[in-house]
């Protein structure tokens, strides 16, 4: 991987992403060993950066860093300087003086990450940043999908649920489009985030990949649902949360689960077998019913088990190994 | 239609009581219609009639090939002092005008305290009297502290010499408030500033709402925060009788609501920045598809309120300079420290230090072809000292010796490590700009000289 960070998907070109996914499958071969450890990350220092509270992403980007015999350092936002007023560009001063070789970061504001990439040397994972990007996120979500239907190019991938929110729908749409999907975001009208679908296309132009699929553009926004479904050979669902009624962008809770929520009857709408997602934690009953959530098509625990795989791949090859080999 | 009355002359800070001569440059007066090769003679800080036999002792400036035009007049500068000195202050800011062409500036209240009392507003201008380069004069503010709760005492801060009043970085939101600040302000003869934001409408905004912001996850400040703003203050300035004044003028649609006030008689002006004449909040995306950017993602020298906003906003307000809906170009020069900066997007200061690089910025306009050479001038000169009633922006017999000497032509990159200004936060660092200022004259004293 010929870059220092990775900070977002939409400057990855599809060969890169193929790299990560293709390290990713050697990956998951370690993760199904006895020992679950190799040794390319051995004498390496790993600081997770996490400024907001995250159990399941931080867990996991330990875990990765650790089966590859990397040192582990947690930083979280509570007991550290970062209550005493320190700013982020002092932390990061610190981290680089410590000797950190990569920093994996989750911070609140959007672009946080770009921030400490531009004053530090060692790598930057980005573990999501405020509504703007998990780029490893939609990396597993990706390995996920191409795991389940063997391709990813021409698929139809439907998002639904706090689009305007979301760095996971927003790295996903990156991702997915790159990979020659098509991706329909889909949200009531105040969740949408308007002109993210042109953002996404200008990119692609200058990527010079494709923006149509299958006579659909690559990423489209609608808020209604059915249309959304239709075709879809993925559906994932997004996390809503319970504040978005206090700003007047939601009525209720169980206006949404009635207009927008999965059930069994909308997934029926989507292809024949589609795949469900959901990057978690998930609140059953409002954006997902359980009976979805944990039904035949969900993709939602092998999400999770990829995350680990995933971030190893990431890890790895910013670190410099080369793709697909063998570890 | 009111006129606002006469300010008296703000001192200039020049001891300087010989006669100066710059001599055979292209002279460009827009208040007298003149654009011409011409001599400028100065005697005693004023300008004075044809050039003069007698040149015994005179310093002479040898202008050929350069533009003289009466010194630039800004009506939107933040001088940061009292309150925030490690940002900018008298000395520095008014350093950095005549840096940048600049000789009269009008220092915004929001500093700390506000400039809400008669007791600041001396403060000020003792600190220009003692420190200052360029003229300076004060805006009070139209709320106690800047709250936006109750009137400031408007009639004596009138008495005490501001020439406007603002509460210029925040926005006086509510209705009922504006509407008897700007009924009170016609018993004071001086216009009402308005930074037109409706608060409501920009909760955590960090940028333009649009598809950069979307792209980049920022919360978006949406163009009709400051139309509505507008909108609602032009009918109450019809209401009031009084003079509002438009700061910063961003959005495209504001342009309509100006229009539509003055052609019902309504006394509205309007100010727009070097930055919404030229920049677009595609800088704030600062990426490899971008033809523009040139600065990294999230760089937060590109974060200003208002945003910089689309491409056609900004040719909008490049139309409305040209056909007369935004009356003058002010720099809202906003200097801030490096900690205000250096953070993340969210957490950053808004503003841009301006002062020094407003001439190249507009000239870039006038290079393209949209403006001419004058319109750009008479926006920096005449029209807005009209608009506060300044005795400035004309070399005409009796004004005031203040001149600037400019080479539209030069070109020159900005490093911001050179300025005068203590506030180094632009995005236009490291920029090719074309059109740089030679010399500055304040009351017939050079104060600023690179020939």
């Amino acid at each position: 991987m010929r870059r220092k960070d990775v900070l977002d998907l939409d400057d990855f070109a599809p060969d890169e992403i193929r790299e990560v996914l293709e390290t990713t499958v050697a990956m998951k071969e370690v993760l199904a060993r006895p020992i679950k450890r190799v040794p390319p990350l051995r004498g390496k220092t790993i600081v997770n950066c996490f400024y907001e509270a995250s159990t399941r992403t931080r867990v996991s980007f330990e875990l990765a860093a650790k089966n590859l015999s990397a040192d582990v350092v947690n930083i979280s936002s509570t007991g550290s300087s970062v209550e005493k007023g320190e700013t982020l560009v002092d932390t990061t001063r610190t981290l680089q003086a410590l000797g950190a070789d990569m920093v994996v970061m989750r911070h609140g504001a959007s672009g946080a990450p770009y921030v400490v990439a531009r004053e530090l040397s060692a790598c930057v994972i980005n573990g999501g940043d405020g509504w703007h990007a998990h780029p490893t996120q939609a990396l597993l979500d990706l390995f996920t999908v191409q795991s389940r239907l063997g391709r990813l190019e021409g698929r139809r991938i439907a998002i639904v649920g706090d689009v305007l929110h979301s760095r996971v729908a927003r790295s996903a749409a990156w991702g997915f489009a790159t990979m020659g999907a098509s991706v329909v975001l889909c949200a009531p009208p105040t969740l949408l985030p308007a002109g993210f679908d042109r953002a996404v296309l200008t990119g692609l132009r200058a990527k010079g990949l494709p923006t149509v699929v299958a006579g659909t553009p690559s990423v489209e926004l609608t808020h209604h649902l059915d249309a959304a479904l239709h075709d879809a050979d993925v559906v994932m669902a997004l996390r809503v949360q319970r504040e978005r009624m206090d700003s007047g962008l939601l009525p209720s809770l169980r206006e949404y689960a009635r207009a927008y929520g999965l059930t069994r009857d909308r997934v029926a709408k989507a292809r024949f077998g589609a795949v469900v997602m959901h990057p978690g934690p998930m609140n059953e009953g409002v954006e997902i019913a359980p009976d979805v959530a944990y039904g035949g098509q969900s993709a939602v625990e092998e999400q999770v088990a990829n995350g680990v795989a995933v971030r190893m791949a990431v890890m790895y090859l910013l670190a410099g190994g080369r793709g697909g080999a063998a570890v | 239609m009111s006129v606002t009355p006469r300010v008296p002359l703000a001192t200039a800070p020049g001891r300087f009581g010989g006669t100066i001569l710059v001599r055979g440059g292209r002279l460009i007066d827009p208040a007298r219609g003149i654009d011409a090769i011409a001599d400028v003679v100065i005697r005693d800080g004023r300008v004075v009639e044809g050039t003069p036999d007698q040149l015994d002792g005179a310093r002479v400036l040898d202008a050929r090939g350069l533009i003289v035009a009466p010194g630039f007049v800004d009506l939107h500068a933040h001088l940061r002092e009292p309150g925030y000195e490690y940002r900018e202050t008298v000395a520095t800011g008014t350093a950095a005008a005549v840096a940048g062409g600049f000789t009269t500036v009008c220092a915004m209240p929001n500093t700390e305290p506000a400039t809400d009392s008669p007791a600041v507003v001396e403060y000020v201008l003792q600190a220009a009297r003692r420190d200052g380069s360029a003229r300076v004069y004060v805006i009070g503010a139209i709320t106690r502290g800047r709250k936006g709760k109750a009137l400031a005492d408007m009639i004596e801060l009138a008495n005490a010499g501001v020439v406007a009043f603002s509460d210029d970085g925040d926005c006086v939101t509510d209705p009922s408030l504006m509407r008897h600040a700007l009924a009170y302000s016609v018993a004071t003869g001086r216009p009402v500033v308005q930074h037109a934001e409706e608060k409501a409408l920009t909760t955590g905004a960090q940028m333009h709402e649009g598809m950069v912001s979307a792209r980049l996850g920022l919360p978006g400040w949406p163009r009709q925060a400051e139309e509505t703003i507008v909108a609602r203050d032009c009918e109450l300035t019809a209401l009031t009788g009084a003079h509002l004044h438009v700061a910063h003028v961003s959005a495209a649609g504001t342009l309509d609501f100006i229009r539509r006030a003055r052609a019902k008689g309504t006394r509205v002006t309007a100010e727009v920045t070097p930055h919404h004449l030229t920049l677009t909040d595609d800088l704030v995306g600062g990426h490899w598809w971008s033809a523009t950017a040139s600065l990294p993602p999230y760089d937060t020298r590109t974060k200003v309120n208002p945003p910089l906003r689309e491409p056609d906003d900004r040719d909008a307000m490049v139309a409305g300079l040209r056909d007369g809906a935004i009356d003058c170009i002010a720099t809202d020069h906003a200097p801030h420290g490096t900690t205000d900066k250096h953070v993340e997007y969210a957490a950053a200061a808004s503003g841009i230090s301006n002062l020094e690089t407003a001439l190249g910025s507009v000239l870039s306009i006038v290079h393209a072809g949209a403006l001419s050479l004058v319109e750009v001038i008479a926006a920096l000169t005449c029209r807005p000292a009209g608009i506060f009633g300044l005795e400035a922006g004309t070399l005409a017999p009796g004004a005031p010796g203040d001149v600037v000497i400019f080479d539209p032509d030069r070109e020159w990159c900005v490093d911001p490590a050179q300025f005068a200004s203590k506030g180094r936060n632009t995005p236009l660092a490291g920029h090719v700009l074309r059109g740089q200022v030679v010399a500055t004259i304040v009351g017939g004293e050079v104060l600023h000289d690179r020939s």
